[in-house]
């Protein structure tokens, strides 16, 4: 699995992309969420605040609720300051 | 059509260049967003130093490869679905950009000009929303992200509230909350 981090999340966790496995247990983003706390002061910093962090997984927006699998690409991001 | 790059665009070529040999548009609206050298809506009335810590040096834009052009692909789609546009474009840059700087252009053109208003405005308004892209802001005094304004998540929804029966398909377009 991809785990893509970017803006504050990016400079938070201090990495832009990481590829990792996680035990199949976590079956949903929330549950990743989790476990990506649980990698390190930065990640747990990163995801203080779930508030003001979005989800994509394959390039869609999801809520916590949706399902991950190995072999999917999954982004965190704040809301969006385009334009 | 939608193109994301790191260079510079002229508004006046590009408009040329979409509605060349179209002779049944019968108006275009553009619009081309800049980079303020301010931060929130305080007025800047000095140059950057020590005394205004709140002008902007410049700007980053940091955005998700692929993800910001299949989003600029639906949101010109759902553009399109709504208002009978002839042509249509999004170019939005990345990088570091100058106060000054062009950020965004959007063009939308039509047979008739209400329909060209009404699309380059949702156009804009709901890429600022939606679109992968962040700010990243430098000032004299360190630089910080930009947050997602309240103003800007309003003007997206007022085009929401008029989705008529496909709502639902739209509730779905959004980013969860």
């Amino acid at each position: 699995m991809k785990v893509l981090y970017f803006a504050w999340l990016r400079t938070r966790t201090g990495c832009a992309e990481e590829t990792l496995e996680p035990p199949a247990e976590i079956a949903t983003v929330g549950a990743l969420v989790e476990w990506l706390r649980a990698r390190g002061p930065g990640h747990a910093e990163a995801f203080k605040e779930m508030r003001v962090v979005r989800a994509a997984v394959n390039q869609s927006f999801v809520g916590l609720d949706h399902p991950v699998r190995a072999g999917d690409e999954v982004a965190f991001f704040p809301p969006m300051t385009g334009g | 059509m939608i193109r994301v790059q790191r260079e510079d665009f002229d508004p006046g070529a590009e408009l040329d260049r979409l509605l060349a040999g179209k002779s049944h548009i019968g108006g275009a609206v553009s619009f081309v967003g800049l980079v303020r050298d301010m931060v929130g809506d305080r007025v800047c009335d000095k140059a950057p130093g020590p005394a205004n810590d709140q002008a902007v040096g410049a700007m980053t834009l940091e955005h998700y490869p692929g993800m910001t052009e299949k989003l600029l692909d639906e949101i010109e789609a759902e553009a399109r679905r709504r208002w009978p546009l002839d042509a249509s474009l999004i170019v939005h840059r990345y990088g570091r950009l100058l106060p000054g700087e062009r950020i965004v252009l959007v063009i939308a053109a039509s047979a008739h000009r209400a329909a060209a208003f009404e699309a380059a405005a949702f156009l804009v308004d709901w890429l600022k929303s939606k679109a992968p892209f962040w700010k990243h802001e430098e000032t004299p005094s360190g630089g910080h992200w930009v947050e997602a304004r309240a103003v800007d998540d309003e003007a997206a929804r007022r085009w929401q509230a008029d989705s008529g029966t496909d709502g639902a398909k739209r509730g779905d377009f959004r980013p969860p909350r």
